[in-house]
C-alpha cells in the first residue's frame, strides 16, 4: 500500500506533471486564440500599438532615438520581451486564485499552475517574435551568428519570470495586497530597463547608474538581446555592467529569484487549498 | 488507538486522521479598517473538523461516509482525495484513486465538448492517448455524439451533465471518492447514476461515497461510517448507520419538545402522573423509536386518595388521528394515598415513521371510570425506520406463505 502524502507543489509522477502542465498550457492558449473574432491578432496588436505608441513620441517628440541605430528594431524586440515577462507575472498573480475549481477538487501537483500560464504566455512570445523579425527585415537589420544566443536569452528571460510568478501565485492566495502592488513594481522596472531608450543615454550622464540598472536580470538580457541581435553597436551586457564577471549579479538575482521561487511556492503549496 | 495490520484485501485504510483548520476570528475587509489598523496579526481560531477518524475499506467494497452538514465528511473525502493534507495520522492506499468532487472540474465552456472530455479526462489521471482512445465511449454513454463540435457554453444544463457524469466514470480508477455528485440532475438521471454505480462495483472497484441520503445508503452501501462534530459516532453495516444518523437528526428536535408542563391536563385529582416515558430495547430513555423494534412505554403514578382498582394507560395520537390506539391495565387491589404505580407496555412498534404523541392517564377500573388524571399530548415519541410493507400500522401477525398444488 502507498501512503497518500496530501497535496505538494510537485508530487506524483513526471508524466502526470507534464501532461497537466501542457494541457492547461494548450487549452489556454487555444480559448485566448479563439476567444474573439481576431484572436491572436489582438495579442500581437497590444505590443504594437504600444510600439507605435511609444515610437512616435521617442523618435519624432522626444528624439531619443536619434543617431540609435536601428532604433524602431530595437524597440520592438525590447517590448515584445518586455512584454512576456510583464504579460506573463501580471496573469501570473492570480493564477492559483483562478484555478479555483481544480485546486479544491483534483489532488494535482501545485506546480502545474504557475508553470503552465507561463508556457502559455511563451507560446505567444513566439508569434509575437516572427513579427519582430519581419521588423528586423523592414529597418534592415543584419542576419549575424550572434542571434544564436536568442535562445539562451530566452530561457534566462523564462527562468526569471517562472521564478517571479512561483512567488508572485502563492503569496496572493493569504495577501491580496500583492496585486496592486506588483501592478506598480512592473511598472517601474519597464522605465528602468533599457527598452525604450539606449542604455547609452544613462551611461553618458551616470555611468554608475547605468552599471547599476544592468544588476536588474531583465535589463541584462534586453541589453545583451540589442547588441546580439539589433546591432553590434549596442554594448553587450557585459560592456555595459562594466565588465563580463560583473555579470554575476544579475544572474544570480535571477537564479536567486528562482530558487527563492521554487522553495516558497513548494512551502505553500500543502496548504493552497484550504486557504483559498 | 491502533489498528489492526493491512490485511491483503483492504484497499484504503485511514489511521486516525485529524484535520484542523485556522478560522480568522476577525476580517479585515474595508480600506478604512485595513488603515487603521495595517499590521493588526489575524487571530486564527482553531476548528478541528476532524477528529481522529479510522477506518478500512476492504477492495470492492461501497462504502458510504455520512453526516449532518458540517459533520466533517467532505473534509474526510478531500483529506482522503490528498486535496487536503492531514495533521495527523495517515490514508494508506492501493492502487488508482480518482476523486469526483463536482461533476465537470476544468471543463471550459468556450471549449467544444471533445476538447472539455479529452481535458477533464487528463485531469482525472488518464494520458493524453487514453482520453482519446476513450472519447468515442464517452459520447455514447452521453448519448451526446451529434453535439460533439459544440462549445459547452451552448449546451443546456441537462446535457452539460450527462457529458460530466460520462467523462467521470470512464475514469477506471481502482478506488473512486464520490461527493454527492448524484445529487443533480432529474429523478431518471439518477437511476441511471445508481445503475452505473452499481455496474461500476461488479467490476471489483472500491467506491467511497459522501451522501446524507439515508435510501441511498441503505441501498448501495455495505458499510458505512458516521460522523458529528469530526469525530466517528458510528461505523460499520450500513443500515445500522443509517438508522444512527436518522435517530442522531430527530432527537435534536424532539428534546426541546419533550414534557411541556402547560399541556392540557385534566381528571378529578384523585391520582397524578408523574411521569411517562420510552425505552428502548436497551432500557434507555428515547424520544425516537424505530419502527418494528422492541421498545417499552413506561407510566408512573402516585394516588393521592385511596383507591381501589385503578386502571393505568396511554393513548397514541397523532395530527391527523387524535384517538390512534389506548392500552390500558387495571391494577388489582386497593392502595393507600401515596403509594406509586407504575404501568410498563412491552410492544413491537406497529406504526409508521411519523411524530406521535403519548398522552398517559390514571382512571377507575373500567373504561367509563372517571379519570383521576391525564396529560394530553405529554410525551412525543418519533418513530423512524424503513422497514414495514407500508401502511400506518403493522398489525400483529404470524404469516406464512406456501404454494398451493393444482389438481
Amino acid at each position: 500500500m502507498v501512503e497518500m502524502t496530501g497535496p505538494s507543489a510537485t508530487s506524483g509522477d513526471w508524466r502526470r506533471f507534464y501532461h497537466l502542465t501542457r494541457t492547461l498550457a494548450v487549452t489556454d492558449f487555444k480559448v485566448r486564440f479563439y476567444d474573439s473574432a481576431l484572436g491572436y491578432l489582438w495579442t500581437l496588436m497590444k505590443p504594437m500599438l504600444f510600439f507605435g505608441v511609444l515610437y512616435v513620441v521617442f523618435s519624432l517628440i522626444v528624439r531619443v532615438g536619434d543617431g540609435v541605430e536601428h532604433y524602431p528594431a530595437m524597440l520592438v524586440s525590447g517590448i515584445v520581451l518586455f512584454f512576456f515577462f510583464s504579460e506573463a507575472t501580471a496573469k501570473g498573480v492570480t493564477s492559483v486564485l483562478d484555478r479555483e475549481n481544480l485546486v479544491r477538487k483534483i489532488h494535482f501537483p501545485r506546480m502545474v499552475i504557475p508553470l503552465s500560464g507561463v508556457l502559455t504566455n511563451t507560446f505567444f512570445l513566439l508569434l509575437n517574435l516572427v513579427a519582430v523579425f519581419v521588423f528586423f527585415a523592414i529597418d534592415r537589420v543584419e542576419v549575424r551568428l550572434s542571434w544564436l544566443q536568442l535562445p539562451v536569452l530566452l530561457a534566462l528571460l523564462f527562468l526569471f519570470t517562472i521564478g517571479v510568478t512561483m512567488v508572485l501565485s502563492v503569496l496572493y492566495v493569504p495577501a491580496r495586497d500583492v496585486k496592486p502592488i506588483w501592478e506598480v513594481l512592473s511598472q517601474a522596472l519597464f522605465y528602468f530597463t533599457p527598452v525604450l531608450y539606449p542604455i547609452s543615454l544613462v551611461a553618458d550622464q551616470n555611468e554608475r547608474l547605468a552599471q547599476l540598472a544592468m544588476c536588474n536580470p531583465l535589463a541584462a538580457i534586453i541589453q545583451q538581446s540589442h547588441h546580439a541581435m539589433v546591432d553590434p553597436d549596442h554594448p553587450s551586457a557585459a560592456a555595459a555592467i562594466g565588465g563580463a564577471p560583473r555579470l554575476l549579479i544579475p544572474l544570480g538575482i535571477l537564479v536567486g529569484t528562482f530558487l527563492f521561487g521554487l522553495w516558497l511556492f513548494n512551502r505553500m503549496a500543502p496548504r493552497i487549498a484550504e486557504e483559498l | 488507538m491502533t489498528t489492526p495490520p493491512a490485511r491483503a484485501s483492504e484497499t484504503l485504510i485511514a489511521e486516525n486522521v485529524s484535520k484542523t483548520f485556522r478560522l480568522p476570528h476577525e476580517q479585515v475587509n474595508s480600506l478604512k479598517e485595513r488603515a487603521l489598523h495595517p499590521f493588526r496579526a489575524k487571530r486564527m481560531d482553531p476548528f478541528v473538523a476532524l477528529d481522529h477518524v479510522s477506518f478500512s475499506v476492504a477492495g470492492g467494497e461501497f462504502f458510504g461516509i455520512v453526516g449532518r452538514n458540517g459533520s466533517g465528511k467532505s473534509t474526510l473525502l478531500k483529506c482522503l482525495a490528498g486535496i487536503y493534507g492531514t495533521d495527523e495520522g495517515r490514508i494508506l492506499l492501493r492502487g488508482r484513486l480518482a476523486t469526483f468532487i463536482e461533476l465537470g472540474v476544468g471543463f471550459n465552456p468556450d471549449l467544444t465538448a471533445r476538447d472539455n472530455v479529452i481535458i477533464n479526462g487528463i485531469m482525472l489521471g488518464l494520458t493524453p492517448t487514453e482520453a482519446r482512445g476513450r472519447y468515442d465511449a464517452v459520447m455514447d454513454f452521453a448519448e451526446l455524439g451529434e453535439f460533439e463540435h459544440l462549445k459547452l457554453k451552448n449546451y443546456s444544463s441537462g446535457m452539460y451533465v450527462r457529458l460530466a457524469f460520462a467523462t467521470m466514470i470512464q475514469v477506471d480508477a481502482d478506488i473512486l471518492l464520490i461527493d454527492e455528485v448524484l445529487a443533480v440532475g432529474d429523478v431518471s438521471f439518477q437511476q441511471k447514476c445508481h445503475e452505473v454505480l452499481a455496474e461500476i462495483r461488479k467490476r471489483g472497484r472500491t467506491i467511497l461515497f459522501v451522501t446524507h441520503d439515508m435510501h441511498t445508503v441503505e441501498q448501495l452501501c455495505d458499510r458505512a461510517i458516521l460522523l458529528e462534530r469530526g469525530a466517528p459516532l458510528e461505523l460499520g453495516d450500513s443500515n445500522k448507520v443509517a438508522r444512527r444518523y436518522d435517530r442522531l437528526n430527530f432527537e435534536r428536535k424532539s428534546d426541546l419538545k419533550r414534557k411541556n408542563e402547560d399541556d392540557p391536563r385534566h381528571g378529578t385529582g384523585e391520582a397524578v402522573v408523574l411521569d411517562a416515558w420510552f425505552e428502548d430495547e436497551h432500557g434507555t430513555r428515547t424520544a425516537t423509536v424505530e419502527r418494528g423494534r422492541r421498545c417499552t412505554a413506561r407510566v408512573l403514578v402516585e394516588l393521592c386518595e385511596p383507591a381501589v382498582d385503578p386502571a393505568l394507560g396511554f393513548e397514541f395520537g397523532s395530527e391527523h388521528t387524535p384517538h390512534l390506539a389506548i392500552t390500558a391495565e387495571v391494577a388489582a387491589g386497593s392502595f393507600a394515598a401515596g403509594e406509586r404505580i407504575e404501568l410498563e407496555a412491552a410492544m413491537v412498534m406497529p406504526f409508521a415513521p411519523g411524530r406521535y404523541t403519548l398522552s398517559p392517564f390514571v382512571r377507575g377500573a373500567d373504561a367509563q371510570g372517571s379519570v383521576m388524571d391525564r396529560r394530553d399530548g405529554w410525551v412525543p415519541v418519533t418513530v423512524i425506520g424503513t422497514r414495514g410493507a407500508g401502511g400506518l400500522v403493522d398489525v400483529p401477525s404470524e404469516v406464512r406463505v406456501r404454494q398451493m398444488v393444482v389438481p
